[in-house]
């Protein structure tokens, strides 16, 4: 009795632990510390369960702790931060399998028992096992797609929301049956002290259900993740990082855990969040992002913005930013393909010698995950305070000499503000066309990732800055040093 | 387990986490999601917590227990690595001039 007391207690501070961990995320001085004191949770509840075991399988445990910490250190510390995106979301998947693992494995063990699972308990173990699912499918086709080993063009079929719909409804009726075998049978039946299943028809019954459940949810997370395109990423992460959150909530009510309930709430809370924050940044619903294959429907729109592209020369380049006095970094996923974060730094610091004031302004869906680019751009050494929103920088921009756009193109595209017909319509952007001048580097005049046109190309204060970004950024650098 | 006295109070413990999270996580900046989300993954590995308590159940078969593992290994991995991977990336955010090293 006393030992559970303290158990629970030591549950409660590891989740006093995770709260100050996310508290101190809010600042950038004391993040790392917060991170620390979030570990230390995880620490505490991990050890405060080792001492609650029934039945300690050291050798079964030890064995699955150093696999998972081994492949968990390398990666942690051998991901590029290009590869953020995606390994954050195959981590998530990890987090949905191993909570489907733990509904399956409890549902398996008391399964063999006499005493039949309670409902609330049957109901749970249904959820961890659904929402776990779909969360590691879907991650793993995010992980895909992310990593370019699948196109990250929209996947689209038809008949696509009839199957997803016709799995849904498959799932509920698997759910009833599977929960209707738990209860079916004569309760208290005393028959099966030799857990032998012909013993147990009925709730033996339940089991097939239960993996029929299984295989709907990975088929699900599939279906429903390939038909989103690689510009609409971010939110997909978001979304099953919450997922991954709900899943772990799940579990913790099919062993009644409060330590569960609690941390994975906050995961949920931060994957909505983020996925609300997302969707305003892009100006689309939800429901639009996850069922609409953006980017694939519009592509028969007419290119219709017609004009001239005025290309510029890294010398040119170089006269212009030589005599700027304010300038502003607008980084896109171009330029984390390109790895020109480190050159971008260099030339932000010989700008910053001659005299200018130099700022990165990113827009919240820039990259393939929220904050990006943020990350992408510390690795290189830029400090934390040139790291602007749009809001801080959009009410002031005629006054920016030169906007240099690396990679960018949709956060960026005047269409959205302008032309009601643009797919883009009403999505804030980093309103660049504004600005003296506006620098934009590009490989070529082709569309960005949704496929739409970009009239900023034939701005007339715009030149554009034609090769790989890294190459053409390495150019200028060189010209300053000349 | 779950009986009508357990479920109600672990469902307020639900809402309530859910509200304080949705708080919490608000005042998070933009510069700093990126981090928030592999910080975040790691606390989604609590699930190891459950996943402990499955390989630990007495007189649970060697599938039970199979699975528990699999599910403590996986769990882990989320643990270890989002931890590890979150302090490297908030090690690099730096502030400007004075290098602020503290750890």
């Amino acid at each position: 009795m006393n030992a559970d007391l303290i158990r629970g207690l030591c549950y409660i501070v590891a989740s006093v632990f995770f709260i100050f961990g996310l508290k101190m995320l809010s600042s950038q001085r004391t993040a790392r510390r917060g991170n620390l004191l979030s570990a230390l949770g995880m620490l505490l509840a991990v050890v405060t369960t080792l001492t609650a075991m029934e039945q300690f399988r050291w050798a079964w445990v030890i064995v699955g702790a150093v696999l998972g910490g081994a492949i968990g250190a390398s990666a942690a510390r051998l991901v590029k931060m290009t590869s953020m995106p995606e390994m954050v979301g195959l981590f998530n998947g990890f987090g949905g399998l191993a909570s489907l693992l733990v509904g399956w494995s409890e549902f398996h063990w008391q399964w063999g028992e006499t005493a039949a699972l309670g409902l609330f308990t049957t109901v749970a173990i249904l959820l961890t096992v659904l929402i776990g699912g779909v969360t590691f499918s879907g991650s793993v086709v995010a992980y895909g797609k992310l990593s370019a080993r699948l196109t990250g063009k929209p996947i689209l079929f038809k008949g696509q929301n009839v199957i997803n719909a016709a799995i849904l409804v498959a799932i509920v009726v698997l759910g009833i049956l599977f929960v209707g075998a738990q209860h079916s049978a004569p309760s208290g039946s005393p028959a099966s002290q030799t857990q032998d299943v012909a013993s147990l028809p009925a709730r033996a019954g339940g089991y097939l259900p239960l993996m029929g459940i299984v295989v709907l949810a990975l088929a699900l997370g599939v279906l429903s993740t390939i038909p989103i395109g690689g510009a609409d990423m971010p939110v997909v992460i978001c979304l099953l990082n919450s997922y991954s959150g709900l899943a772990a909530c799940a579990a913790g009510f099919v062993i009644g855990n409060n330590v569960l309930i609690v941390s994975g709430s906050f995961v949920g809370a931060s994957g909505i969040i983020l996925t609300r924050i997302m969707c305003k940044a892009m100006n689309r619903s939800l429901a639009n992002v996850l069922f609409s294959g953006f980017g694939s429907a519009t592509s028969a729109q007419t290119a219709g913005y017609q004009g001239e592209a005025k290309p510029i020369s890294p010398e040119d380049t170089y006269l212009i930013l030589e005599a700027a006095r304010n300038v502003v970094f607008v980084p896109g996923y171009g330029m984390a393909a390109a790895q020109a974060q480190h050159v971008v730094r260099e030339l932000g610091e010989l700008l910053q010698k001659n005299g200018a004031e130099v700022r990165y302004c990113i827009h919240p869906v820039a990259g393939r995950m929220p904050g990006h680019m943020n990350v992408l751009l510390a690795e290189a050494n830029v400090p934390y305070e040139q790291l602007v929103e749009p809001q801080d920088v959009n009410p002031n921009i005629e006054l920016v000499d030169v906007v240099i756009v690396i990679g960018a193109n949709d956060v960026v595209n005047p269409a959205a503000r302008d032309d009601q017909n643009s797919p883009l319509w009403g999505m804030p952007i980093i309103e660049v066309d504004r600005a003296r001048t506006c620098i934009v580097l590009k490989r070529s005049l082709n569309p960005g990732f949704a496929g739409v046109d970009n009239p900023l190309f034939f701005c007339p204060n715009t030149r554009m800055l034609f090769g790989d970004a890294k190459a053409s950024v390495t150019a200028v650098v060189a010209e300053f040093k000349q | 387990m779950l009986d009508a006295t357990t479920l109600p109070l672990l469902f307020f413990v639900f809402v309530l986490a859910m509200f304080l999270g949705v708080e919490l996580i608000k005042k998070v900046p933009s510069q700093l999601h990126t981090p928030l989300m592999s910080g975040s993954n790691a606390i989604s590995g609590i699930t190891i917590v459950g996943a402990l308590i499955a390989s630990g159940h007495q007189g649970s078969d060697v599938v039970a227990t199979a699975l528990a593992v699999l599910a403590i290994a996986f769990a882990t991995i989320n643990v270890v690595g989002g931890y590890l991977v979150t302090d490297r990336m908030l090690g690099m955010f730096k502030s400007k001039g004075k290098e602020d090293s503290r750890p």
